[in-house]
């Protein structure tokens, strides 16, 4: 990305800043050193521009729910569409879908969905699913469009930049009275997967469900999440992004700091403040200051990774 | 009998269950028994009722009236619905005695069971 590139990137994240200045956790720019996270400043502070220009950056959306159409959000390929240009304005390395690309894993809305993600000005988008797009005979419809690139699984790792990312399934093993797990298969996967990697390399962990307990009676959570976190115990900077939950949430146990990001269809209620998770509705003209996108950037030459959740604008 | 929005594995089963009766009529044998229908409705992330108990030959539909999408499934296999928007209704015929637990995969801490008895 060239400087007045950036600027401008800058410049429209500024703008919306200001607009919503007293939106909690928006636009916070969280350097991650050593899996210790410290406010590095707004985002439009120049010093937080400058470690800006050494950065790779990758973007994560989630939760677009192609074919929901009820009162939260009637139109959820507009907000989706407005997602996609702001993600074009930060030109990120590549996107990282986390999950609930369809609302019922319709063929149709997946292909929608596929049709409007083109719009994204990325190479490629690396996907994990959810438990929307697991509810026509499981995951068919989403290995048959996403699961050549990854051997048939729903869960894989790559390498970029001296980074190691892994997309986990945590949609697919659900027992009635628990919340969902990822399974002894992937588990042991993942372990192998790991064992070659040196703990000094930053690790960036996807999945939709939290892989932590958010909030239990809402099945919130990941039923067998300890033991993946003791897989990366060894690793110095892990970073868990997941969806699901469509708000913003933080949390760091160790040297692992998690995040849950919003959504681009519709929010939820915040943990045990309504009688059950849902959409929700809110007044018209808010909307998109519930919905957003993430933008993650990995500093070369150090283990700091720099996530800002960004509101629709 | 009305099954709008019904999902279309449903719509199947119950197709059959009509072609199965007219044909007993045709062939003009014992009279069937009529086809009994209970409903379990899912609202406020709940089955109501969470426990039924029915004869066998019972045909149980599910009638999601949450804004949100639920399914209903069992471990066995024997209760598998896609997923419900709002207003959509499956419904399955329990022909055996047992005890049928099912859940809501997309939401499993709502469980509700079947209990299945004879003639």
């Amino acid at each position: 990305m060239s400087d007045e590139d950036y600027n401008r990137a800058m410049f429209t994240r500024r703008g919306a800043l200001k607009c919503l200045g007293a939106w909690s956790g928006a636009g916070i720019v969280w350097g991650l050193a050593g899996g210790i996270p410290r406010a590095l400043g707004m985002a439009n502070d120049p010093k937080v521009a400058d470690a800006a220009a050494r950065q790779f950056t990758f973007a994560q959306i989630s939760d677009t729910h192609i074919g929901f159409g009820k009162e939260a959000n009637p139109d959820v390929i507009g907000t989706l569409r407005r997602a996609i240009g702001e993600i074009n304005t930060v030109q990120p390395a590549f996107v990282l879908h986390t999950g609930d690309i369809t609302h019922l894993s319709k063929a149709a809305e997946f292909d929608q969905a596929a049709e409007v993600l083109k719009e994204l000005q990325v190479d490629r988008i690396h996907y994990v699913p959810g438990e929307h797009d697991a509810l026509d005979n499981g995951l068919s419809g989403y290995l048959q469009r996403y699961g050549r690139a990854t051997d048939g699984r729903a869960y894989y790792s790559f390498k970029d930049r001296g980074v190691h990312f892994v997309g986990l399934n945590n949609v697919s093993n659900f027992a009635a009275g628990s919340m969902p797990s990822l399974g002894d298969e992937q588990l042991a996967w993942l372990e192998k997967d790991l064992r070659g990697v040196a703990a000094s390399t930053p690790i960036v962990v996807f999945a939709h469900i939290p892989l932590w307990t958010v909030y239990e009676p809402w099945g919130w959570g990941t039923a067998d999440a300890a033991r993946a976190m003791a897989s990366l115990r060894k690793f110095g900077s892990v970073t868990v992004l997941n969806g699901h939950i469509h708000q913003v949430m933080q949390k760091v146990e160790g040297h692992v700091s998690f995040h849950t990001a919003r959504s681009t269809a519709y929010p939820q209620p915040a943990p045990g403040t309504a009688a059950q998770p849902g959409p929700q509705t809110v007044p018209s003209g808010e909307l998109g200051k519930v919905l957003g996108t993430r933008r993650v950037s990995v500093v070369r030459g150090s283990h700091e990774l720099a996530v800002v959740d960004a509101p629709l604008v | 009998m009305t099954y709008s929005r019904i999902s279309s594995g449903s719509m199947i089963l119950v197709s059959l269950l009509f072609a199965a009766t007219s044909s007993v009529q045709a062939d003009n044998g014992p009279r069937p028994e009529p086809v009994e229908t209970k409903t379990v409705q899912i609202s406020n992330f709940q089955f109501q009722p969470q426990e039924l108990t029915v004869t066998a030959g019972t045909t149980v539909a599910w009638l999601n009236r949450d804004q949100t999408i639920h399914n209903v499934v069992s471990k066995d296999g024997k209760v598998a619905s896609p997923g419900l928007d709002t207003d959509d209704r499956y419904a399955v015929v329990f022909e055996h005695e047992g005890d049928y637990p099912y859940f809501c995969a997309l939401h499993p801490q709502m469980t509700g069971v079947v209990h299945v008895r004879g003639r």
